[in-house]
C-alpha cells in the first residue's frame, strides 16, 4: 500500500477494510473469518470458484446484507452502523445486473442519478458523460432496456455504477456477455479510472483480471486463500519453472530421458501428435531452476529427436487460481480429518 | 421516487386494465343506483350517491390487487429491488413512495366516478332530480373511500412484499381485503353460546365494521374512530412491509 507523504499527517484510512468477517447461512459459513484491505485508487480482482463467497462478501460491502461477526469499513466508515453514508461512496453493479425492462436507457440513468442524490443541474451532464464513457451515446440511449442485447445491458450497469462518481466501485462479473471489442473497451475504461477510484471486480475470465488489476484476492470456501500481486502469487504458488516443448518423440521415451537429467523435470501435459508427428509437452522443473532450456535442447540433440519449439511458459492467473484453491481444499480436508480424529 | 412510481403505474398494462374495468363496473353500478332510487321505487329515502358508495367493496376487491400486486413482487422477481437498495434511499422511503403512488392513483380513479352524477344531471337537464348532485353525500362517500383506501392499498403493498410472484401477491391481497372488509360484519353475527360474554371482543369488532363506517360518512357523521382504525393499521402494515423489504434484500 502507498506510504503517506508526510508521516506527521494522520494516515488516511484504507478505501475498504474487512476484518474477521463471517456470514453464516443455515448453519454453513458462506464467508469465514475473511480479512483484507484495499488501498484508495487500487484495482483489486476478487476471484473464487462458484459458491466461494465472493458475491456474499460484495453484498456485505455494499450494505445489502450484514455479517454475523467481524466488521467492514469504507473509507473509515462502518457499513453496519452508517449504511446510508457508505452507500453514497459505493457504485455497485450486481452479478446479474438487474434492470427495469420498460425504461429507456437515458430515463433509467436519470432516475438512478436522482436516487443517488446527484444535484438536479448536474444530472444531464453526468448521464451524458457516463453514456459516452460506456459507448451508449451513439444508438442505445433512446432504446428501451428490455430490447437491449446482453452486452449493452452490461454497459448500462457499468454506466450506473460510475454515475455518482463514487470513491469505490464494486462490480460482480462485469464482463459477462461482452464481446472481445467490448472487453477491450472495458479494460481501457479501467485504465482511465485507475488511481481515481478504488475498484473491486470479480470475474471468471482470469486473463482479464490479470491484465486489469493491481492485486488479486482469491477466496475459496468462504476463506481468503491467496492475496497479492500476480507476480507475488506466482512466486508463492508456482515457484518452479514451466516449459513448453514441441518434440517428435514418444511420451514414454521422453519421460524416461527427463528422469535421467541432472535437474529432472516432470511432464504435466502431452498433446496429440500433429501431421508431422510433433507433440507439445508441458513440463515443470522439479527445482526452482529456470535453466532447464539448455538441458532440454541438449537432450533432444543427443537423442536425435527433432525439436521444433522450446519456450519458458509463464504461469498465468489460471494456474495460480487452481493451485491456490487446491491448496485450500487440501487444508480443509486436513482440518476435517484432524477434527474427526479428535 | 414517488413520481417514478406513478410513471411506472402509468405505463403498466395492469393499471389500464384495472382502470377500465373499474370505470365500466362503476358506471354499471351507478346505473343500478339510479334504478334503485329512481321513479317507481317508493319510498325514495336513499340518495343515488349513498347507494352507489355502498357498493365500494366490489371494485376494491379487484382494483386494489391489480394496482399493487406488481409494486414490490415484480421488483423482487427482476432483482431491481436489490439495485434500489444500493442507493442511499431507505427501505421505509421506498415503501412509502410505492404506497403513495398507488394510493394517489386509487383516489384519482374514485374522483373520476364523479363524472357519472354530473353526466346524469346534464342528460336529464331541466327534468333532473336535485338529489343527483347532492354534494354533501358525494363528498362524504369520497371521504370514506379516501380514508379506507389507505388501508386497502397498504394491504395490497404488504401482500406484494410477501412474494416474488405477482399473481400470488394479487391473490393474497384479495384474500386479506376480503377478511378486512367482510369479517367485521360476519363475526358480529356469530353467537358464542349462552352465558358467554365477550365485551372486549364485541368492542373490537365495532372497529371492523367497514360498511357501518361507510354509512356514517355518507350521512356526514365524522367519527374519529374510523380514522384511527384505518390510519394506524395503514402505518402498521407499511412498517411491516418495510421490515420485509429490509430482510428480503
Amino acid at each position: 500500500m502507498p506510504e503517506a507523504a508526510d508521516s506527521s499527517e494522520p494516515k488516511a484510512p484504507p478505501a475498504i477494510e474487512v476484518k474477521n468477517l463471517t456470514k453464516i447461512y443455515h448453519g454453513t459459513a458462506a464467508v469465514n473469518d475473511v480479512s483484507f484491505q484495499v488501498a484508495p485508487g487500487e484495482i483489486v480482482g476478487f476471484l473464487g470458484p462458484n459458491g466461494a463467497g465472493k458475491s456474499t462478501t460484495m453484498r456485505i460491502l455494499c450494505g445489502l446484507s450484514s455479517g454475523n461477526r467481524g466488521w467492514v469499513k469504507v473509507h473509515g466508515v462502518s457499513v453496519a452502523t452508517h449504511p446510508e453514508k457508505t452507500k453514497r461512496m459505493i457504485g455497485y453493479m450486481p452479478e446479474n445486473n438487474p434492470l427495469p425492462e420498460d425504461l429507456r436507457v437515458s430515463e433509467y440513468l436519470r432516475y438512478r442519478a436522482k436516487l443517488k442524490e446527484i444535484p438536479a443541474k448536474e444530472i444531464s451532464k453526468r448521464v451524458d458523460a457516463v453514456m459516452e464513457v460506456t459507448d451508449l451515446h451513439r444508438t442505445a440511449y433512446r432504446r428501451v432496456i428490455g430490447a437491449l442485447s446482453k452486452g449493452f445491458r452490461q454497459r448500462v450497469g457499468i454506466a450506473d455504477a460510475l454515475l455518482s462518481r463514487p470513491k469505490v466501485i464494486i462490480m460482480d462479473e462485469p464482463t459477462i456477455g461482452l464481446d472481445p471489442h467490448q472487453i477491450h473497451a472495458f479494460r481501457r475504461l479501467l485504465g482511465e479510472l485507475r488511481g481515481q477510484m478504488t475498484i473491486i471486480l470479480s470475474s471468471h475470465i482470469l486473463p482479464e483480471i490479470e491484465l486489469s488489476t493491481d492485486r488479486v484476492i482469491i477466496i475459496n470456501q468462504g476463506r481468503v486463500v491467496a492475496e497479492g500481486t500476480p507476480a507475488a502469487l506466482r512466486a508463492e504458488f508456482m515457484p518452479r519453472a514451466q516449459w513448453s516443448v514441441a518434440l517428435k518423440v514418444e511420451p514414454a521415451r521422453f519421460d524416461f530421458a527427463l528422469a535421467g537429467l541432472e535437474k529432472p523435470a516432470s511432464i504435466t501435459a502431452v498433446g496429440e501428435p500433429d501431421a508431422q508427428g510433433f507433440r507439445t509437452f508441458n513440463l515443470v522443473a522439479n527445482s526452482e531452476d529456470e535453466c532447464l532450456g539448455v538441458a532440454l535442447s541438449e537432450l533432444a540433440k543427443t537423442n536425435g529427436w527433432p525439436l521444433r519449439q522450446l519456450s519458458l511458459r509463464q504461469s498465468n492467473l489460471e494456474d495460480i487460481f487452481m493451485a491456490a484453491t487446491k491448496r485450500s481444499w487440501d487444508a480443509i480436508i486436513a482440518e476435517k480429518k484432524a477434527a474427526n480424529a479428535n | 421516487m414517488t413520481r417514478n412510481e406513478l410513471r411506472a403505474l402509468w405505463i403498466a398494462p395492469s393499471t389500464y386494465v384495472a382502470a377500465v374495468l373499474f370505470l365500466i363496473i362503476m358506471g354499471a353500478l351507478y346505473l343500478l343506483a339510479l334504478e334503485e332510487t329512481g321513479p317507481g321505487h317508493a319510498p325514495k329515502m336513499e340518495l343515488p350517491s349513498t347507494v352507489f358508495f355502498k357498493m365500494f367493496w366490489l371494485p376494491v376487491f379487484f382494483m386494489v390487487p391489480m394496482l399493487t400486486m406488481r409494486s414490490i413482487a415484480e421488483e423482487r422477481r427482476l432483482g431491481t429491488l436489490e439495485a434500489l437498495m444500493t442507493t442511499p434511499i431507505s427501505a421505509g422511503s421506498l415503501v412509502a413512495s410505492k404506497f403513495t403512488a398507488a394510493y394517489l392513483f386509487y383516489c384519482m380513479l374514485w374522483v373520476l366516478t364523479l363524472i357519472f352524477p354530473i353526466l346524469a344531471n346534464m342528460a336529464l337537464g331541466a327534468r333532473g332530480d336535485p338529489r343527483l348532485l347532492d354534494w354533501p353525500s358525494l363528498m362524504g362517500g369520497l371521504c370514506f373511500v379516501a380514508v379506507s383506501g389507505s388501508l386497502f392499498v397498504a394491504i395490497g403493498i404488504f401482500a406484494s412484499s410477501m412474494t416474488r410472484t405477482t399473481l400470488v401477491a394479487g391473490m393474497l391481497s384479495f384474500s386479506l381485503l376480503f377478511i378486512v372488509i367482510l369479517s367485521g360484519g360476519l363475526l358480529t353475527r356469530l353467537t358464542f353460546g349462552d352465558g358467554i360474554d365477550l365485551p372486549f371482543f364485541a368492542e373490537a369488532l365495532e372497529y371492523l365494521k367497514t360498511f357501518q363506517h361507510q354509512e356514517d360518512f355518507g350521512r356526514g357523521i365524522i367519527d374519529s374512530r374510523p380514522f384511527f382504525f384505518y390510519f394506524t393499521n395503514t402505518l402498521l402494515l407499511l412498517g411491516l412491509t418495510t421490515l420485509i423489504v429490509e430482510s428480503k434484500t
